[in-house]
């Protein structure tokens, strides 16, 4: 949203996906280091949650610098 | 989407790790804080109702999107996907798609021009005080009820998700919606909304992907699931010649007249709930260009909602049944799909991202909700009706003290459903008998100048009293379905869409008998409200890649080539 003095919401957007991102992402690797005995998901040798992890982060990064308020004012 | 109300709650279908619980934490956080920081913001009448009426097209686009994606939304339609297999598709695209286009490029400028705040506000400049009166009270009335039985049914999603208690649910959920829409109006809303939608893809897009590797692909997944049901299961039109030959035992006539060409131009164009967003936007050309964003996105929805459904016909090892069933035994029920694929392929953090989407989809309905029950009773009853006088900020103030009543009023209703869950299957009906009439009243006030406020009046009154009857008809005699839905072989949604449309054609036919019947209206009060006598502004001289009409035509384009591919 384009109004003076307002943080945009594609900010709040960022700080978001970058925050969960960066969470799901620790979280994937933790468990890429220390496989359970029993994943107790399918497909948990493809480890979604460290690249899908890493996505949104970049992602939330683009999106927070892109259009974080310092740039804007 | 129906639920276990009475029956025993089964366990709970997943557990949150601690990274997902803080995963689910920091969005309350984060939409307090989102609250808190435009508190300052909401001063006005225009800034707290209308969000200062300056919204890009990308915001009011996403948000008009999201206040439609609601959690049950998205579960009830994975469920039906279960169900009924690809045919659930129509509610996305031909049941979306032609009004949301229709809404950018033929109502929009008519609710934009005329500068009003509300449907209703519309109806009232077109056919004077007695239709906005009905269609407001009707539908302050029915939203703030839908509110409550949507937050009962959510609470019960958790708990049989996550085994959360329903109070807690009902309580942290209501608190939350009431802290930051009465901080900060429509604009919290909004925002919130934007901020669901992309929860909603960062939390679901992973079921499809990983579903569609599981199974091989698509043409190895159609293979699958026409061997576990039937082919038709994966077609979208082909088995629509008959009755018959579908699982949704639904005729094309239905799905093309009923709910392509009268409920969903019912809901898109006329339903406030979602209209708010667009007139909030800050120019005509976004005006115009956020229905049409929202309906690109809108045509890719399925891929996480009714692509699940499939996905979870073919690879989960147990069958789902219906809820009635899934009380008696304990099993899962067709709605518990999205969940369960959710549980079968997301672990920590990705499983918290899942369930955040799911809260996020059920607050920011809620929060939409409550946004357009408080416009509406303080710009169309408050206001006529009971103080006129009064200056902006007291509009404002009432607002913000309507907020936190019309969140009590739900929390009330809530609890009301939980003494007597049949009042849930009542609310969702009588929500449903004014969405065909009233599109029938604001498309011929817009298209037609002869129509009379009489005519306005009358015809929405004789169709929302002409689709109570036939719900009433068929609840006390089931066998009354044949005659309504042309078939004794049609089911609940078949009843839906021709009931809608009867409702619809009496609507017009005693708008246009009562109109010609009575004293037309002098032109010259109806410039800015009728087409024929308005003009239009111009979008300006832009390239054709920011024209609306423009981006319109890619969309229909994408939309036949999607119906043709899944045929």
């Amino acid at each position: 949203m384009e109004v003076r003095g307002v943080i945009s919401i594609w900010f709040f957007i960022g700080v978001s996906l970058a925050v969960n991102g960066a969470l799901i992402l620790a979280a994937g690797i933790y468990q890429l280091l220390n496989p359970p005995l029993h994943p107790g998901v399918v497909l948990f040798n493809l480890h979604a949650g460290v690249w899908w992890g890493a996505v949104l982060l970049v992602f939330g990064l683009i999106y927070c610098f892109k259009f974080a308020p310092t740039r804007r004012s | 989407m129906t639920l276990p109300l009475a029956a025993e709650v089964p366990t709970r279908l997943v557990h949150l790790s601690p990274v997902d619980v803080v995963i689910v934490a920091f969005y309350f956080a984060l939409v307090l804080s989102i609250g808190w920081y435009l508190r300052g913001r909401a001063n006005t009448g225009e800034d707290f109702f209308m969000a200062g009426r300056e919204m890009t097209a990308w915001v009011a686009g996403l948000s008009f999107l999201s206040a439609n994606l609601g959690a049950l939304e998205l579960m009830g339609w994975a469920g039906s996907a279960y169900q009924y297999g690809i045919l659930a598709t129509h509610w996305y695209w031909i049941g979306a798609i032609p009004a949301m286009l229709f809404l950018a490029l033929v109502m929009m400028p008519f609710y934009y021009i005329s500068k009003t705040h509300s449907v209703p506000g519309y109806l009232k400049l077109r056919f004077g005080e007695p239709s906005r009166a009905l269609s407001a009270i009707s539908f302050a009335f029915m939203t703030v009820l839908m509110s409550g039985v949507n937050m009962f049914a959510m609470a019960k999603v958790m708990q049989i998700v996550l085994g959360w208690d329903i109070n807690f649910s009902i309580w942290v959920s209501s608190i939350t919606v009431a802290i930051y829409v009465t901080l900060g109006g429509l604009r919290s809303a909004i925002f919130n909304e934007v901020l669901q939608f992309f929860l909603i893809w960062a939390g679901a897009l992973l079921i499809p992907i990983l579903g569609l590797y599981e199974a091989g692909g698509w043409g190895n997944l159609k293979l699958q699931i026409a061997q576990r049901t039937s082919e038709q299961y994966v077609h979208l039109w082909s088995g629509l010649g008959s009755f018959t030959t579908n699982p949704m035992g639904i005729h094309w006539t239905g799905i093309v007249f009923g709910l392509g060409a009268v409920i969903s131009m019912g809901y898109w164009t006329t339903d406030f709930l979602v209209v708010q967003r667009i007139l909030a936007a800050k120019d005509i050309r976004s005006a115009e260009m956020a229905p049409i964003i929202g309906a690109g996105f809108k045509m890719m929805v399925p891929f996480i909602v009714i692509l699940p459904g499939l996905i979870g016909l073919a690879v989960l090892p147990e069958k789902l049944v219906p809820e009635s069933v899934a009380a008696v035994t304990g099993g899962h029920s067709y709605n518990d799909v999205l969940p369960l694929m959710l549980a079968r392929y997301c672990g920590p953090g990705l499983l918290g991202l899942g369930v955040t989407a799911l809260i996020a989809g059920f607050m920011s309905g809620m929060a939409g909700n409550v946004s357009a029950f408080t416009t509406v009773w303080t710009y169309d009853i408050y206001r006529p009706l009971i103080n006129s006088k009064s200056s902006d900020h007291h509009y404002v103030n009432m607002g913000r003290w309507t907020t936190i009543i019309g969140v009590l009023i739900s929390v009330g209703t809530a609890y009301l459903v939980m003494q007597f869950a049949s009042i849930m299957d009542y609310v969702q009906a009588l929500f449903s008998f004014f969405i065909a009439p009233l599109f029938g009243t604001v498309l011929l006030g817009m298209l037609w100048k002869r129509a009379t406020g009489a005519g306005g009046f009358f015809g929405l009154l004789c169709g929302t009293l002409s689709s109570i009857a036939m719900w009433a008809w068929v609840k006390v005699d089931p066998a009354a379905l044949r005659y309504v839905a042309l078939s004794p072989h049609a089911k609940g949604l078949a009843q839906d869409m021709y009931q809608a449309l009867w409702s619809f054609i009496v609507c017009v036919l005693v708008t246009v008998a009562v109109s010609l019947a009575t004293k037309p209206i002098a032109e010259a009060e109806l410039t800015g409200l009728v087409y024929g006598l308005t003009t239009v502004p111009s979008i300006g001289d832009v390239p054709l890649y920011q024209k609306p009409l423009f981006w319109a035509a890619a969309v229909v384009v994408v939309f036949f080539i999607l119906n043709i591919v899944f045929w």
